[in-house]
């Protein structure tokens, strides 16, 4: 820390603390002194080094972040990081943290959950978050299965998978997180993986970046209980055949070859060849991330082996933000009506005096 | 001598329109002590409004009061049936109220199924006024008569006045050009303007209530005017009224004051408990009957330091309360029964967090979605034990209406102070029910200490102080980063721990805290004698009633006092010995026994248990009754 220099803070801090200087600060600084205790090769220590990492590039003083978690492995989170943390209840990441965001939107909250947590007992908050676009930064590490509690189904368990819950195979259909946070009027929402760590630096930070709800898939590889569940996306030799790294203003191509590509047929993908059957890069569908029209990253988001599985953001809209809103209607109710007072509140309606 | 006189022009004025009315007469008025009025009709009938506005003119003229508003939870239910009977009870009087009273005096019925449904609570020889346009055949049928209860003679024990009341504001409104439906909407107004006459109270004020109300639709105001003064002016003029009724003023301590509803009282409370601390309001609330008013007061004072936030379930209204507290706001949460069961875990987690949080029950008929609309005191051992866990917090419960703004700011108070979540337990009968606040000087309010910690020098998250509650430390604090959470913590850091001694300790030292604040608790008020023959021991709603039973049982020569619990959680300090001081313990309550089970387990003492739960609070003549018996 000593060998800090003062810089100008980037962001205005409205807070009701004294702001200090901020100080360039290190990946190191946003290291707690707890033991980390994910299994080892847990996809979650690549998640906490990128966002770790990420922190002290964003102008930020470092007293405000809070990390609010829920419960499972993924919400143990925020005991790793030198930031302020709440390690809640589960599946309620997101109503504390809204709570936290709308009393203190100077602050950069993130919530760090996981496919039970978000999307089963929490699915509920999950959703309004994203309807309301309070200015949340919701990392969803996804590994389609319970690991905290030893191995059941989760919501994103694909159908027929064999768990200790279900040992003739699931007959839950599984979510798409995308698509789940696309249909509550997503203005942010991202797929990222684990083992990509520049594609994941890059997609978290425009998340940060992003003022509403952000929502970042992060498909995570658990050791103990999934393990494998992503592998032909992770596999040097078969994941140019399966990834779809999206780029906005860019023909969804991929493969090998940077030939294979999606082309939109009476509404429904279909995969073509590029330099095939007369098919050429305008014929593709060109990504748009910034599309009012959030069909396009429904589409995207919907889609299945044998197409490929995007990876980036689907959708980057601006919106106002909640707790930008909230602000604004104080403050134009205190310019029409005044600050109340007491004096004023307490006599207000209708009063009589009763005269000694 | 004409009493009614108050406006003799536009009542005369419009009496012309009603047809067949006298001009100038005299007749009689009586001087009465007290009255309980009672308006009932369909929920669409607005009686709740109709008693709303009369009790408004009552204030003015300088009564005290009390009302109780007793609604079904349906919001209209079909016309002229039993379950859709909508009432407003007032008792109004020169002397103090503690009650909207026993046995109504005056019923004012507006449709058979009405008059069915309330008949039996009627004093002996009380009056009825009956809006007999409504008593035709099907509604009659409705509600379940063979006959017309107004021509069979059955109400031969009561003053019964037969007004018709859905002609004659037909009549009046002719010239309107308002539909059928519009009309009869303004019935209730007309059965105001009659009770206006009937009891002596001037139209003016009323009139001026209405535009007021109807501002953005004039024809309405006008109309309701019209009807109001034409209910007035067949009330003055018609000869089936021979008497009408004047009540002193009430010998009530000087000042300023308005009617307020506990609802009302405690949204205003928390207001000022939150600048008298100097931090922001967060409400964080779900819809949910009886406590949503909470919501809507505060949600119309965004010009104050007040947030509020429609949460999309129980859950998230807590868990909001709790992310805002931990921001250094002042975390609240309002709800009822199931809400509050749905909270549950969260009030866990407020308790392991160390954060100050208040939440509001106003409590209803239980259990499940039992009685919405209904009082009822059956989640005080909720309240005081229902988490998981070794998990102790402060209760506290208010008396009375105005008594809800008091107990806020004590809530708040506890809070801040000790950093717990504190439950505030209200009820619906309370919550709903209005009567006069003296409004406090705001010199006179108490302030409230709030330090937030910003020296990270030697920081410890869970340090304490002298009263066990550690440091309120905010995100935003330079140096002063730290994690908290629901799992177990080491009792300095504040890190995770799973050592044996620790969570003991821990354990211990969460309750020795919850404890402590006894100390904290001023001495007990007792009404009557300091020892002797019987004690009642009440809490919340139940008040007035206990003081109105204990003074009728002392003038009937009995040794009986009366102590009311605020604070449930921990008890009072002095309570172990008061009790020691009466032969016998008599604790009314509108649940099973919850409170006596608390004083049996805490003081080891047998206590008589007096138990009502029918959706309705006491009459004083109950526990008169069982004074009686015991003593």
């Amino acid at each position: 820390m000593n060998q800090m220099t003062d810089i100008k803070p980037l962001i205005q801090d409205g807070s009701m603390n004294p702001t200090a200087p901020i100080k360039l600060l290190k990946m190191k600084d946003f290291e707690s002194n707890q033991d980390v205790r994910w299994c080892p090769g847990c996809g979650d220590y690549a998640v906490l080094a990128q966002i770790q990492k990420l922190l002290p590039t964003l102008g930020i003083p470092r007293e405000n972040f809070a990390f609010i978690s829920g419960i499972g492995c993924s919400s143990r989170f925020p005991y790793y990081m030198e930031t302020y943390g709440m390690h809640s209840i589960h599946g309620r990441a997101p109503a504390i943290a809204s709570g936290l965001k709308i009393a203190r939107p100077e602050l950069s909250v993130w919530v760090v959950t996981g496919d039970g947590d978000s999307l089963a007992i929490g699915g509920n908050h999950f959703i309004h978050a994203i309807r309301r676009n309070i200015g949340l930064k919701v990392i969803l590490l996804n590994n389609r299965i319970y690991g905290l509690t030893k191995g059941q189904c989760s919501p994103t368990s694909e159908f027929g998978k064999k768990t200790k819950t279900t040992p003739l195979g699931s007959i839950d259909s599984p979510f798409s997180p995308v698509s789940l946070a696309l249909g509550a009027g997503a203005t942010f929402v991202a797929r990222t993986i684990d083992n990509d760590y520049p594609h994941m630096q890059q997609t978290l930070r425009r998340a940060a970046e992003h003022k509403g709800t952000a929502v970042v898939e992060v498909l995570q590889n658990c050791v103990v209980f999934n393990d494998g569940a992503y592998e032909t996306l992770t596999d040097k030799s078969t994941r140019a055949e399966t990834r779809l790294l999206l780029e906005h203003g860019k023909p969804l191509l991929y493969g090998t070859e940077g030939k294979r590509g999606i082309r939109m047929r009476s509404l429904a993908p279909e995969l073509v060849t590029v330099g095939e059957n007369g098919v050429t890069e305008a014929d593709l569908v060109v990504h748009d991330e910034h599309a009012a029209n959030g069909g396009l990253a429904f589409f995207l988001s919907q889609f299945a082996a044998p197409l490929p599985v995007p990876l980036g953001v689907f959708r980057a809209v601006e919106a106002p933000a909640y707790e930008t809103l909230n602000s604004q209607l104080a403050a134009n109710t205190r310019q029409q009506r005044g600050q109340g007072t007491l004096e004023k509140l307490f006599n207000s309606g209708d009063t009589w005096t009763i005269n000694p | 001598m004409n009493i009614c006189a108050t406006n003799p022009q536009s009542a005369a004025g419009h009496a012309s329109q009603v047809g067949s009315l006298g001009s100038e007469r005299t007749r009689s008025i009586e001087e009465l002590d007290s009255v309980v009025i009672r308006f009932v009709g369909d929920s669409g009938d607005g009686m709740q409004l109709t008693g709303n506005e009369f009790s408004k003119t009552i204030a003015r003229a300088g009564h005290d009061f009390a009302t109780h508003p007793d609604y079904p939870s349906e919001i209209r239910a079909p016309t002229g049936t039993l379950f859709g009977v909508s009432g407003y009870q007032i008792q109004f009087s020169s002397a103090p109220v503690f009650t909207s009273g026993d046995a109504p005096d005056v019923l004012v019925a507006m449709n058979p199924a009405a008059l069915k449904t309330n008949l039996a609570d009627v004093k002996h020889g009380g009056m009825i006024i009956a809006n007999s346009g409504a008593f035709g055949e099907t509604n009659l049928q409705k509600a379940g008569y063979k006959s017309n209860p107004l021509d069979d003679g059955s109400l031969e024990g009561y003053r019964v006045l037969k007004i018709d009341i859905s002609d004659l504001t037909a009549r009046a409104l002719q010239a309107s050009g308002m539909g059928k439906k519009d009309v009869a909407r303004c019935k209730n107004y007309y059965a105001l303007g009659l009770m206006l006459c009937l009891y002596s109270r001037p139209l003016e004020d009323e009139e001026g209530n209405i535009r007021a109300k109807f501002a953005k639709k004039p024809e309405i105001a006008e109309a309701n005017v019209t009807a109001l003064r034409a209910g007035y002016a067949y009330a003055e003029s018609t000869e089936v009224i021979a008497t009408t009724y004047q009540v002193r003023a009430a010998d009530i301590a000087p000042g300023k004051y308005r009617s307020i509803t506990g609802n009302h009282a405690a949204a205003l409370g928390f207001v000022a408990a939150a600048e008298l601390a100097q931090v922001p309001l967060f409400l964080g609330s779900y819809p949910i009957t009886p406590a949503t008013d909470i919501l809507h007061e505060l949600a119309a004072l965004k010009n104050y330091n007040v947030t509020t936030y429609q949460a999309e379930d129980e859950i998230a209204g807590i868990c909001s309360a709790i992310g805002a507290s931990y921001g250094g706001v002042l975390g609240m949460t309002t709800t009822s029964g199931p809400g509050m069961a749905l909270k549950t875990e969260a009030l866990g987690l407020a308790v392991m967090l160390e954060i100050p949080l208040v939440i509001v029950n106003v409590q209803r008929g239980g259990p499940s979605t039992g009685l919405p609309t209904k009082v009822e005191q059956s989640d005080l051992l909720q309240a005081v034990y229902g988490r998981n866990g070794e998990c102790p917090l402060p209760v506290i419960a208010s008396n009375s209406p105005a008594d809800c703004f008091d107990c806020a700011i004590e809530a708040v108070r506890i809070a801040v102070k000790y950093m717990p979540p504190v439950i505030f337990l209200s009820d619906g009968g309370i919550g709903n029910a209005a009567e006069p606040w003296r409004i406090p000087a705001v010199a006179d309010l108490p302030r409230l200490d709030v330090k937030f910690r910003t020296d990270p020098e030697g920081f410890k998250p869970y340090a304490r102080d002298a009263n066990l509650a550690r440091a309120w430390g905010r995100p935003g604090t330079p140096g002063m980063e730290h994690r908290v959470g629901g799992l177990e913590k080491d009792f300095l850091t504040g890190n995770i721990s799973h050592d044996p001694l620790n969570h003991q300790r821990m354990t211990e030292t969460r309750a020795a805290k919850v404890a402590g604040i006894a100390r904290d608790i001023p001495p007990l008020q007792v009404d009557g004698p300091a020892s002797g023959d019987l004690l009642v021991v009440g809490w919340g709603s139940t008040y007035g009633s206990i003081v109105q039973a204990r003074a009728q049982a002392e003038k009937a020569g009995k040794s009986v006092a009366h102590v009311h619990l605020r604070h449930l959680n921990p008890m009072p300090a002095d309570l172990g010995d008061l009790l020691s001081r009466y032969k016998t313990v008599l604790v009314p309550e509108l649940n099973l026994g919850q409170l006596s089970r608390l004083l049996r387990e805490r003081y080891l003492r047998e206590v008589v248990p007096l138990t009502k739960v029918q959706g309705k609070p006491f009459k004083v003549s109950e526990i008169v009754d069982r004074i009686m018996e015991l003593c």
